[in-house]
């Protein structure tokens, strides 16, 4: 019984312990034209995910600072980026970053994924440029970013 | 041609498939000695077929035959032999032949191996793996045919994956496969038990060696796969909590804690209806996990190229699977209610924890592995779940369940008497705490909390698995020394004590440096200066790369020379990061380029990973306790009736 009783309060104390850090390192995926019309969480890092813009990628020589844009085939956002990059990160390919939006509209990320193989594409950003590309494109939004209607 | 016969040899072994599949299941309901027999049969005529299959596969590997679309999809004429065999497992379809094959073998061995179990127990464990082998063989046949042409056929192929061309990564998915598969095994026996109404000791001691083989081979292969993502994709981490390395690591816990559970029941027949559900479950975690791989419903690296119709048959298939599993347990279960009792300090409370603590951790797991999936579901937006949780959370189960280990292993069946027990474990434990705190601050000049926890933890583990084989060796000759499956349990809990020091002190004093350098740059990380002495061109069979020629000093002592190198392979003209690893036992260098950042300077990031090594030994110190008590004579049937050494052998382990 002792030992039942003892298991059952090590569940329940485990329980809510995980349960509280889920909430904490839930990261929500956000599409580029929502974090542009500000619909983003405010207070904790989120990702997103798009295609790097051709031509977009900056980068200061001889050191690690890096500055892209990403679009979501509707709107562009820039990104900066500090760190080595995945190998399959190039212009015009999927990615996927983490971070916040820092002062002046920047996305700051502090990791950014590419993926390994170069047919497959994180579902997510697959979904989010569907969007728009299938023709439900949105209206040009005031904003730190840019959008473009194609 | 030869992929036609391949693909005959794989309709005909579904037709035996399902002539195992029903055949001896009927005859043992009719208690027909002939329909028995069909199953031995069948098992080896369609492991012969499927082997004709993959032959025939690896043959068109090996003959760069490109009018197959997956030899063209999948392979190269410049890619070297080995990777031409290795590349046969290297996609889905390839993989999928290749389970099924592992499925084979296994059955083979048990209608070898278990001559000597009742007819109708073997007869219904061979139908059983001969109705799920059909359930593979028709997926492979209608959603995933590795034979289907390719018109015109192509003048050259398309490459194996870069990141596959790697020895680790040859031999880890068939590690990886007979562990997932052999589990197919202890379901098979659950349910063949289940159907005989029979559930005696006996059943779980047949399964024992069994459930231990796959768990042995599944420990291996996941070992591999971290290695492999240490040195190839991962930037020097061993371990991402990705969902498909999620989907082995469940089966590994579900089945770690049924080995255990198969323990109980054998010596005590307690548990049974308990240890049934964890056999159903580790199989089907398996199954789960090869659903969350090949529906790409879930993100992950290794996601393969997504198709629904397979991810809806995978998805039935486990449906049926679980399902019949499950009525049949409610069936059957409740009937197996055992009186038998024991005291609360005593072997089989401890195996409770133990049980409970790994369902809990596969639990935790499973949840932030599907929870992306459901909050989607229930559109609560698309999350991610990052390693942060993972590693908090799983440490919860995990602290009691290595502290209750060592206590565990030198419990009494029964009861226990408490003075006898501390007077053992005294010593171990005071050593434990002391030089946890102790070698921490000597060796690495810093101790702390979760630290001392952790390498403390390990000791533990180490010293009181040594406890035992120590006091066998002290023993006269001719008294009865240490059993075979006892060794085995403290050789694996000794691996598992190495695993958890190793984990401690890589987390605790791992550092790691990005830096942008130029050659003739030096940085200095922990005691090491390494120094960027020159960047070259290398060319490869296929592929061209830059390598950088990087000195390791210590304290301006001259250490080792490595040579990371960017690689592109010149098919798919992707590139490729191959690290520079100076390794010793105690300690990783690890430098590896990043990106070329103009001005001759190359992002470079380099890692000091001490006892990293430690994981993966502890793991296949592991496995190998698995071996040395699966070679307990006491499963050895035939030896077992010739002899009463063997009776004894069961007495006093």
């Amino acid at each position: 019984m002792l030992a039942v009783g003892l298991a059952v309060v090590g569940v329940a104390i485990a329980a809510t312990f995980t349960l509280r850090a889920f909430q904490d390192n839930m990261m929500f995926f956000v599409d580029i034209s929502d974090v542009i019309a500000g619909d983003y969480p405010k207070q904790r890092n989120f990702r997103i995910g798009g295609l790097v813009v051709d031509g977009s990628i900056e980068r200061q020589q001889g050191s690690m600072d890096l500055r892209f844009r990403v679009t979501d085939m509707n709107c562009e956002l820039p990104v900066s980026y500090t760190g080595v990059l995945p190998d399959l990160f190039r212009e015009g390919q999927g990615v996927v970053a983490h971070g916040r939006l820092g002062d002046e509209g920047v996305f700051v990320a502090d990791k950014i994924l590419a993926k390994h193989d170069e047919n497959y594409m994180a579902p997510e950003v697959a979904e989010s440029l569907a969007k728009h590309v299938e023709g439900k494109t949105q209206p040009l939004r005031d904003g730190p970013g840019e959008c473009v209607t194609l | 041609m030869i992929p036609e016969i391949g693909q005959f040899a794989l309709i005909l072994a579904l037709s035996l498939a399902i002539c195992q599949g029903v055949l001896p299941l009927v005859g043992a309901h009719r208690n027909d000695a002939a329909m028995m027999q069909v199953g031995n049969t069948a098992a080896l005529g369609q492991f012969l077929f499927v082997a004709v299959a993959f032959g025939c596969l690896t043959w068109s590997f090996l003959s760069d035959d490109f009018s197959v679309l997956y030899v063209a999809n999948h392979s190269q004429l410049a890619l070297p032999t080995v990777y031409k065999v290795s590349a046969v497992w290297s996609a889905h379809e390839g993989s999928l032949l290749m389970w099924i094959l592992i499925l084979c073998a296994w059955t083979l061995a048990v209608s070898r191996y278990s001559s000597e179990l009742p007819q109708e127990f073997s007869a219904r464990v061979l139908g059983v793996l001969g109705l799920l082998s059909v359930g593979f063989l028709l997926f492979a046949l209608l959603t995933s045919n590795p034979f289907d042409r390719l018109s015109p056929p192509a003048a050259d192929g398309a490459d194996l994956n870069p990141l596959l061309q790697d020895p680790g990564l040859a031999i880890h998915p068939p590690l990886l496969y007979i562990g997932y598969v052999g589990f197919s095994v202890a379901f098979a026996f659950a349910i063949a038990a289940m159907l005989s109404g029979n559930l005696d000791q006996k059943w779980a001691k047949w399964t024992r060696p069994w459930t231990t083989m796959a768990w042995l081979f599944l420990t291996l292969g996941i070992m591999l796969g971290s290695w492999w993502a240490y040195y190839e994709l991962g930037w020097g981490g061993w371990w991402f909590w990705d969902p498909v390395e999620n989907a082995s690591f469940m089966p590994w816990l579900i089945g770690t804690a049924l080995i255990h559970s198969l323990a109980v029941t054998e010596k005590r027949g307690l548990f049974k209806s308990w240890t049934l559900l964890l056999a159903i479950t580790a199989f089907s975690l398996s199954l789960l996990g090869t659903f969350l791989v090949r529906s790409g419903i879930i993100v992950s690296v290794h996601a393969f190229a997504t198709d629904p119709t397979r991810g809806f048959f995978i998805l039935a298939f486990l449906g049926v699977v679980i399902v019949a599993a499950l009525a049949l347990y409610a069936w059957r279960a409740p009937s197996l209610d055992s009186d038998v009792g024991f005291g609360l300090l005593s072997r089989e409370t401890f195996l409770l924890l133990n049980n409970v603590l790994l369902v809990v951790a596969a639990t935790l797991v499973l949840m932030g592995t599907l929870a992306p999936l459901i909050i989607e579901l229930l559109n609560g937006g698309k999350i991610s779940i990052g390693p942060p949780w993972f590693e908090v959370a799983f440490l919860v189960p995990m602290i009691p369940l290595v502290l209750l280990l060592g206590l565990g292993m030198h419990t009494a069946w029964r009861t226990q008497d408490a003075r006898s027990w501390v007077a053992v474990l005294r010593i171990p434990a005071i050593a434990a705490v002391l030089l946890g705190v102790v070698l921490p601050l000597m060796f690495y000049g810093r101790t702390g909390l979760m630290l001392a926890v952790g390498f403390g933890a390990g000791l533990w583990i180490i010293l009181s698995s040594l406890i035992q084989p120590l006091r066998s060796l002290r023993r006269k000759k001719g008294s009865a020394g240490i059993t075979r499956s006892a060794l085995g349990m403290s050789v694996a809990h000794l691996g598992m004590g190495l695993f958890v020091l190793g984990v401690t002190v890589v987390s605790a004093f791992n550092i790691e440096s990005d830096r942008a350098l130029t050659p003739g740059d030096t940085i200095e990380v922990g005691h090491f200066e390494f120094e960027m002495r020159e960047l070259r061109n290398v060319e490869g069979p296929n592929y061209s790369a830059i390598e950088a020629v990087v000195e390791i000093r210590r304290d301006g002592e001259y250490l080792a020379t490595v040579r990371p190198q960017k690689r592109q392979y010149l098919v798919q003209k992707n590139w490729m990061t191959e690290a520079g690893i100076y390794a010793t036992w105690n300690r990783d260098l690890f430098v590896a380029l990043g990106d070329q950042l103009g001005n001759g300077a190359w992002s470079v990031r380099v890692q000091y990973k001490p006892m990293i090594r430690f994981i993966w030994f502890g793991a296949i110190i592991m496995a190998l306790g698995g071996l040395i008590a699966v070679s307990d004579r006491r499963y050895r049937l035939k030896a077992q009736e010739k002899s009463k050494v063997g009776r004894a052998a069961v007495e006093s382990a």
